[in-house]
């Protein structure tokens, strides 16, 4: 299967690559995973007080297009609002990637590590 | 198609595998297209199409995270074509660490040590799951069902580890 330009340009030099300190109070922290392939993705989210994601670091074990997938997600969050980030789709990121169709749950892995980060920053300012 | 129908097996999970053998060399000598060399063009493809039903049933049974989707699937329920998200932060967070020792392998000192360790945490695992699983997929109550779907995905990440850890210890020779 050929991966296109964007994949392997996000594959070798894979953007926000690592995580933050999870003790600090603005990280929030998603971790999604895809039984069909054993792909497990982590997403961390530096979110402040105006509710605007400042930053964004993942670690994901999986595939090209796994990988792809949440790199292109922590580019893209930053600097987002939080309803924005929400508002993120996983057919955006299969689109910009030109994810062929067995990988189209790749995309759906970074939208729902969005969604899972965003659940714990909800869980975490409802206390 | 019910493959334990196929092969006159009980639908359970701990199946006896030495008589799924058996009747497994026992259906595929009755349809082997050679059999069929003098037989209609109908006939012909009817053998090719039951060796391959055959041989199909034999792979998801012999297999025990296959056959466990099987019998999900017999009673509605479809993991095999899913592309479900699990969210089980603290299962995650182990498969997380388990893929960082992984990777550790090739940098550390006494990779053997390391491989051993790893083998060993993810049998143990892996039997307390498949054990959990094997009391729950052979129920009729639909929350059973739902949570031997549950471990079944569980497992199908521990394959997905163990073929790692195999991958890694290649790497090593």
């Amino acid at each position: 299967m050929a991966y296109s330009e964007k994949v392997i340009d996000h594959y070798e030099n894979p953007r926000n690559v690592g995580s933050f300190d999870k003790n600090d109070p603005s990280v929030v922290t998603g971790m999604v995973g895809a039984p069909a392939c054993g792909d497990v993705m982590k997403l961390q989210l530096k979110i402040d007080d105006n509710g605007i994601i400042e930053d964004a670091k993942f670690k994901t074990y999986g595939c090209g297009s796994a990988i792809a997938s949440s790199s292109l997600v922590t580019e893209w969050v930053k600097g987002k609002t939080i309803e924005q980030a929400q508002a993120i789709k996983n057919t955006d990121i299969a689109e910009e990637l030109a994810l062929p169709p067995v990988k189209i749950h790749c995309s759906i892995l970074a939208e729902d590590a969005i969604k899972a980060a965003l659940e714990d920053y909800k869980s975490k300012h409802q206390k | 198609m019910n493959y334990f129908e196929l092969f006159s097996l009980s639908p359970v999970y701990d199946l006896d595998t030495a008589l799924l053998a058996e009747r497994y060399r026992d259906l595929q000598r009755t349809v082997h297209p050679d059999k069929f060399a003098n037989a209609s063009e109908q006939d012909k493809r009817i053998a090719v199409q039951r060796t391959a039903q055959v041989n199909d049933g034999y792979n998801t049974l012999k297999h025990p995270i296959l056959r466990a989707e099987h019998m999900l699937s017999l009673k509605g329920i479809d993991l095999s074509h899913e592309s479900t998200t699990v969210k089980d932060t603290q299962f995650l967070m182990q498969q997380m660490e388990w893929r960082e020792s992984l990777e550790a392998i090739k940098h550390c000192d006494d990779p053997d040590k390391l491989i051993d360790q790893l083998h060993h945490s993810f049998a143990d695992y892996r039997e307390q799951i498949t054990a959990q699983m094997s009391q729950l997929v052979g129920s009729d109550d639909q929350q059973a069902l739902l949570d031997a779907a549950d471990l079944i995905r569980k497992l199908k990440f521990m394959a997905k580890l163990q073929d790692e850890l195999a991958r890694a210890e290649d790497a090593l020779f």
